[in-house]
């Protein structure tokens, strides 16, 4: 008997290699053709404490989290203690013979005859991969490409070590943890949603990238940065968040398309930023990767606490986009939509996401980059002279010219300025000014990405979200439905500008709607009551730094309905 | 031929008296000196009386905020390398607000230089104390007189061997321009500190003050011996040492990278079959 859907939990301490073992595995299912989602759970800590890494696997697609684990991979003695509760009813502890456990569930492996000290995570690699059916040949390949061009040597051991892990496993009984083998496995990726943001800017065009580190968002940068070289970017490691963000005005403003990714504090370092590119109208797209607040918080969780800040960071008022992408591959689509909005209205553009998202490796399949054209900065030529940077137009969007690329002379300026870029205290230039960069929301208004709804418009419940939680409430509302009830989802991966004749339709047709955020508050909740009127009063939240998941989800739906 | 002209002649918004008159003049001189085309150059200012002197200078320019003009200017600099980029602003801005930018300046040496309009006090916000206002200079909102030590960006930027250190005053045109044209000439990252009366709010530190002690130092003194710059540098009581005090020729930051050695960045393409290996690498 083969199985189609599993979860697998490697736990250990901080600096176990699990990230190494943890990836190693997720990439050689992908290969063997499975869909994963990794959750990655750590401590703010560089050695020791209890971390995990997660893989729910299947061999159709699977889109979230699990909490029952059917393989717990346990490197420490810890782990036992921590997750033995979460075992499903046929699950199985991988444990180190030397470990003191008595548990019908456990099977002790001699790690120790195995491999020698610093490749015992090799081994356990080996016999969690032997167990789930996976071949030897793939898993010394996945091996190899890690380690294989850089340290040969190292290499042949762990291939050794991997060979008797594979005949160890042999001579067990048969495995139950079997995944069904898929004949011709698609080529796919295996990428987390940094990893494809990163790609994706890459992808439009992007030249230029300071930041200031700041976990869940560092890895974006840290990716951009290896890159750099080869693709022709600069990379700056900023002295602060307020540096890093107005060296990205600067840069876009001289014509190289900019970023910066950072989390919530270093976001609040940015606010004046943010309202320097509004008011200069210079395109920069602004990456906020979500962790738990106020202030330092959870440094290593996820939450969807900062709608609200990022909607309202910076003073004065001008328009914005943000965007939430709730998969992987939202993570690439959007991201080349803030750098085409950013360009297009020349201002700032958000993309929204969180520790959750940023650190889940998924099965992708891979993008169009060959065909996919980076944004064009505009540089259009202009007629008159002498130019206009601020030029009052109908949809808002002046003709952009760049400094020192031709002889016209650019003028921009944080104070209120009149067509040709100087400062001014002339009112009816204010008001004319403040009306222009307003029009300029209008077009970008008129694309704004539907919510993606699920399920028919008269169900019993109508479960909304934004961001990472797709997966979690799709899955949730899919078990409900295979239990009888009419249930459907409205997701947002575009959280502003909200376009009510877009779903208000959706929300009146339901008998019963419930929010489901990773807040205390309900902010998404409030942001549509605001817009349209419409009160949703069930809400589900979560603000523990985990995940949501399908279980938790119906547990909190429990709870309400 | 560039002359005074190309670089235009603007209504101020300043004091009749106040220092920058004569500041904005020495830069239009450095320019025509250099002979550098207004479209070549870029200004980049914070907010204040001082970060107001781009709006009288006809280049690129861009007016940013308060504190914040030297990362403007670094994230500029590298995406055009080819651009003359001078950062204009007060004390309060470059040596307050943006102190942590000056720090990283020092240390980041791109070739960017900044000119700090140094009076002594906030002029815009109607005189409360800046980094630099002596101890004991009193002012609303010191009642008292200040008590912090003031803050010496000359020696900061010599104990850092930053590129090029200088040191002028309002009231030398001729010697301030010529201290701004030899900074926008060195590649790296140039500082010019410049003492500039505020009649309105500075009482103590004026023209006659800065005039008595303003001390041109001597064609002899070799600005390339850190030790005795680093004594020079501390040097403010009857004597004030103007002209360059320090300067070296470490490499500059841009030129670290290769890609900018083919110019601004803008309107390059994206290599897409790199970018499909690196896309493959995560299969
Ligand atoms: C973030 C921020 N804080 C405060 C101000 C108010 N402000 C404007 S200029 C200034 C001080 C200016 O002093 P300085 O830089 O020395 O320039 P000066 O006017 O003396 O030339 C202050 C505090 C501001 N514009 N922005
Ligand atoms: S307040 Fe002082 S610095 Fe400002 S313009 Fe008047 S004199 Fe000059
Ligand atoms: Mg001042």
């Amino acid at each position: 008997m083969t199985r189609t859907d599993l979860n697998i939990l490697i736990g250990g301490e901080a600096g176990q290699g699990l990230i190494t073992i943890g990836q190693l595995l997720a990439k050689s299912l992908v290969r063997a053709g499975y869909s994963i989602v990794v959750t990655q759970s750590y401590q703010s800590r560089i050695r020791g404490g209890h971390n995990t890494f997660a893989i729910r696997v299947g061999l159709d697609e699977v889109i979230a989290p699990q909490e029952s684990v059917d393989l717990l991979v346990a490197l420490d003695r810890a782990t036992v203690t921590l997750h033995r509760q979460d075992l499903s009813p046929n699950g199985l502890i991988l444990v180190d013979e030397s470990v003191d456990v008595s548990d019908d569930a456990s099977l002790k492996v001699p790690y120790k005859q195995l491999a020698k000290d610093k490749f015992s995570n090799i081994a356990s690699l080996g016999v969690a991969g032997a167990l789930l059916g996976l071949e030897e040949k793939l898993v010394a390949r996945t091996l190899h490409d890690l380690f294989g061009k850089k340290h040969p040597q190292v290499m042949e051991e762990n291939r050794q070590v991997l060979e008797a892990a594979f005949r160890w496993c042999s001579g067990q009984p048969a495995s139950i943890h079997k995944l069904a083998p898929i004949a011709n496995p698609p080529q796919r990726l295996m990428m987390n949603g940094n990893e494809a943001i990163a790609l994706s800017a890459l992808s439009a065009g992007l030249k230029f990238l300071a930041f200031y580190p700041m976990t869940p968002s560092t890895s974006i940068c840290l990716n951009l940065a290896g890159h750099a070289g080869q693709m022709g970017l600069i990379v700056e490691q900023a002295e602060d968040e307020i540096a890093a963000i107005n060296m990205a005005i600067g840069a876009s403003f001289a014509g190289a398309p900019s970023m910066v990714a950072t989390s919530g504090g270093g976001f609040a370092l940015m606010a004046e930023g943010v309202s320097l590119a509004a008011m200069t109208e210079t395109p920069v797209v602004i990456v906020v990767s979500q962790r738990p607040g106020p202030a330092t918080g959870l440094p290593t969780r996820t939450e969807q606490g900062d709608l609200e800040f990022v909607l309202h960071a910076g003073h004065g008022e001008f328009p914005r986009a943000v965007f939430a992408p709730g998969t992987v591959e939202e993570c690439f689509h959007l991201t080349r939509r803030a750098f085409e909005l950013a360009e297009l209205y020349q201002g700032p553009m958000f993309l929204l996401t969180d520790q959750f998202l940023a650190d889940s490796y998924r099965a992708v399949m891979p993008f169009d980059v060959e065909n996919l054209p980076p944004v064009s900065v505009s540089t259009e030529a202009v007629g008159s002279s002498p130019y206009k940077r601020f030029a009052i137009t109908e949809n808002g969007v002046s003709p952009r010219l760049l400094p020192g690329m031709s002889e016209h002379l650019i003028v921009a300026d944080s104070d209120e300025h009149t067509e040709d870029g100087h400062i001014t205290e002339d009112l009816s230039v204010r008001r004319q000014m403040v009306e222009k960069r307003l029009r300029k929301g209008r077009g970008f208004r008129a694309e704004v990405i539907p919510p993606d709804m699920e399920g028919q418009d008269k169900s019993d419940l109508l479960m909304v979200s934004w961001g990472s939680s797709k997966g979690p409430v799709k899955e949730a509302a899919s078990r409900l439905r295979s239990g009888g009830q009419r249930v459907a989802t409205l997701h947002f991966s575009q959280v502003w500008p909200l376009m009510p004749e877009q779903f208000m339709g959706h929300l009146e047709a339901a008998r019963q709607v419930v929010c489901v955020e990773i807040n205390a508050t309900g902010q998404l909740a409030r942001l549509i009551r605001r817009e349209t009127g419409f009160q949703i009063k069930k809400k589900v939240l979560q603000y523990d730094g985990l995940p949501l998941t399908p279980e938790s989800i119906l547990r909190g739906l429990m709870t309400i309905l | 031929m560039v002359t005074i002209d190309d670089y235009g002649h603007y209504d101020t918004a300043w004091c009749p008296g106040c220092g920058n008159f004569s500041i904005l003049k020495a830069v239009k001189q450095a320019l025509v000196a250099s002979q550098l085309e207004p479209h070549e150059v870029l200004f980049v200012s914070g907010i204040g009386q001082a970060a107001k002197a781009p709006h009288y200078l006809n280049a690129n320019r861009f007016n940013g905020l308060h504190g914040r003009s030297l990362p403007v200017a670094t994230g500029a600099k590298l995406a055009n390398p080819k651009l003359t980029v001078i950062v204009e602003s007060g004390d309060g801005c470059n040596y307050g607000e943006g102190g942590n930018h000056f720090l990283a300046a020092l240390r980041r040496n791109i070739d960017v230089t900044l000119l700090v309009h140094n009076n002594q006090v906030y002029g815009l916000t109607k005189g409360q104390a800046s980094p630099t206002s002596a101890e004991g200079f009193v002012t609303k909102a010191q009642p008292e007189g200040v008590t912090l030590r003031s803050f010496n960006p000359i020696a900061v930027a010599v104990a850092m061997q930053a590129g090029f250190v200088a040191r002028g005053f309002s009231g030398m045109i001729d010697h301030l321009s010529g201290l701004i044209q030899q900074g926008i000439a060195h590649r790296g990252f140039s500082l010019i500190d410049v003492l500039q009366p505020c009649v309105s709010f500075n009482k103590v530190n004026t023209f006659a003050w800065y005039k008595d002690r303003c001390d041109p130092l001597p064609p002899a003194y070799d600005p390339t011996d850190w030790e005795a710059a680093m004594k020079v540098a501390r040097q403010w009581e009857d004597k004030i040492p103007i002209g360059i005090i320090y300067r070296n020729d470490l490499l500059p930051f841009e030129e670290h990278f290769p890609v900018l050695s083919q110019g601004p960045l803008v309107g390059r393409n994206v290599d897409r079959v790199k970018l499909k290996r690196i896309m493959e690498g995560y299969g």
